[in-house]
């Protein structure tokens, strides 16, 4: 029989060298992703759409799919906003019982696990029978439903934090549900709303599946909402799947914008969660 | 009527009403799948859809089965090179590792599980495919290393910050005195976790590996990139697979003139649908009466 000693410091090196394993892998595919992408990169990439053969290798950039991106993401998120701000507030005690909440915060569980393809193929159901094509407008709704249990439910944990002793304070002044939800709730849960809207906008602007359908893509920057849209996930995705090294050289490039707004953006919301946090009552 | 009043009212009936609204989007996603994917359902027995293996649907033969299994399978390949690591890596960072640390750790993966499929999927076709050709080379099996393996390799890479994330939260919330008192009759700190916290923490620790499973199930672009995608059962580990996600992907918006056929990629989408949809649904029950019971 083996020490008793002995079995912890093996199961102890286990985890050591699980987490080492787990995080060089993880870590591995953002270097991978900057290494193979980075020579790939200029400025002609950055601000140039698709020139003539440029799928052959030619000339050209991947502005339409960065501009479109955000296009996309920031319709969707502005959409996604108006509708989540209202769901998250009804889950409080004041708007719903804790059963039909509960009972929400599941669905929206449920909701924010179905994959993205799903999504897109309902979206195109939706957009053939209101006769939409693949479109910027077509993308943008997709993506907001997508976005919207992510908002809802990370706009929720937030708001479900605010103290309930500070509503009562607020209640004993006289005011109605309304005036306390907006002075002090969302007084309260600012900061971490936008950290929830941010953690969404970074959800969406990175999904492929759901946009496959219903965005189309294009080498031009779209015009109005009926345009279709290129995006950079689907940029990636294309020019990876071609046999032309040129062009995968592209994906790499595309690779590295799109992870860059993704890190950029997920930072940038936990440094405002934390900044903002300061000044909100506990 | 005074007219803080009427505007509290009215604001509370459009926060009610939109807590109705986002609820019956799920269903109505449900129904409408359902409904879009009855016509094959009619044409066919689910017996025949299901585990029918012949897939032309020019001669409006529609067998799901190849691709049931090649999800099944990658998921699974999946599940069994991510589990053991990653509930080592959340009991080391939950047990062991300090205060600051397991947070720098935490917030690392936390970044991490926001990066898109799409780049997870480049990684793959750039060193995972490449890889499992020489291993394949290696064993002497010709593989042009798009194959069930890979994608299995990168759905493992996945769905670790799922899996790690939720068991750690699951560990966390075990009160410190279950620790302690282990500790007080004279454990190690291995035997307290083995014993005491396994027990405690089994079922949210069931929840977070569902979770991932359910992730891993629907993965879509990722899984597509270095799959293969040829409609045949696979026999080995390095042969080519088409997961569902992947038919849908390829197939829907084109085609859509043959009869049946995007009934039947509908279909799919509903079965994705519903297996995630329970899955999810269960595991988040779990964790839900875990947090009650916690409070």
């Amino acid at each position: 029989m083996i020490p008793r000693q002995v079995v912890e410091k093996i199961f102890k090196g286990l985890m050591i060298l699980s987490l080492a394993i787990v995080m060089i892998i993880l870590c591995g595919i953002i270097v991978l992703v900057v290494v193979k992408g980075a020579p790939a990169l200029n400025i002609s990439m950055l601000i140039d759409t698709p020139k003539g053969g440029y799928y052959l290798g030619k000339e050209g950039g991947i502005a339409n799919a960065i501009v479109g991106s955000v296009y996309l993401a920031f319709g969707a998120s502005i959409i996604a906003i108006i509708i989540s701000l209202p769901v998250a507030l009804s889950l409080q005690k004041e708007y719903s019982n804790r059963r039909i909440a509960d009972f929400s915060r599941l669905i929206l569980d449920v909701l924010w696990g179905t994959p993205s393809i799903v999504y897109g193929a309902f979206g195109f159901i939706v957009m053939v029978y209101f006769g939409v094509r693949a479109s910027l407008l077509g993308g943008i709704i997709v993506l907001a439903l997508l976005m919207l249990p992510i908002m809802v439910r990370s706009m929720e944990e937030v708001i479900r934090m605010v103290p309930h002793e500070l509503k009562e304070v607020s209640y004993t002044l006289g005011t109605t549900k309304l005036e306390t939800t907006i002075a002090v709730v969302l007084r309260q849960s600012l900061p971490g709303i936008t950290t929830a809207i941010l953690l969404a906008f970074g959800r969406g602007i990175g999904d492929a599946a759901s946009i496959l359908f219903t965005a189309g893509y294009t080498d031009y920057i779209p015009k109005s909402l009926f345009d279709p849209v290129a995006s950079l996930p689907l940029a990636v995705f294309f020019q990876i799947t071609t046999p032309i090294p040129e062009v995968q050289q592209r994906a790499y490039a595309s690779a590295l914008v799109l992870l860059f707004i993704v890190i950029l953006v997920s930072v940038f919301s936990r440094i405002i969660g934390r900044r903002f946090s300061r000044h909100i009552v506990r | 009527m005074d007219i803080r009043r009427l505007k509290d009212i009215s604001s509370g009936i459009t926060i009610r009403s939109s807590l109705i609204f986002i609820n019956s989007i799920a269903f109505l996603m449900a129904l409408i799948l359902f409904i879009k994917s009855y016509p094959i359902l009619k044409s066919q027995s689910i017996y025949q859809l299901i585990l029918g293996t012949s897939w032309h649907p020019l001669r409006g033969e529609f067998g799901f089965f190849p691709f049931i299994i090649g999800t099944i399978e990658v998921t699974v390949i999946a599940m069994a090179l991510s589990i053991v690591p990653c509930l080592l890596c959340a009991i080391y960072l939950s047990e062991f590792a300090k205060k600051h640390y397991r947070e720098v750790v935490h917030l690392t993966i936390d970044v991490l599980a926001g990066i898109p499929s799409v780049i997870y999927g480049l990684c793959g076709v750039i060193a995972i495919v490449p890889f499992v050709k020489i291993i394949g080379n290696i064993l002497g099996v010709k593989t042009t290393g798009y194959s069930l393996l890979a994608g299995g390799i990168i759905l493992a890479i996945m769905v670790c910050p799922v899996i790690i994330s939720v068991t750690l939260e699951v560990l966390r919330s075990i009160p410190q005195e279950a620790r302690e008192a282990s500790i007080a009759l004279g454990a190690t700190r291995w035997e307290t976790i083995r014993h005491v916290l396994f027990k405690i923490a089994k079922r949210g620790i069931v929840a977070a590996i569902v979770l991932g499973f359910a992730r891993a199930f629907g993965e879509t672009i990722a899984v597509m990139m270095v799959v293969g995608n040829v409609p045949k059962i696979p026999t080995s580990l390095f042969d080519p697979a088409y997961p569902l996600p992947a038919l849908i992907a390829n197939n829907y918006g084109e085609m859509m003139s043959l009869p049946l056929y995007d009934s039947a990629l509908l279909f799919a989408a509903f079965i994705l649908m519903l297996v995630v949809g329970i899955f999810s649904l269960a595991a988040n029950l779990t964790l839900l009466k875990i947090e009650r019971k916690g409070t």
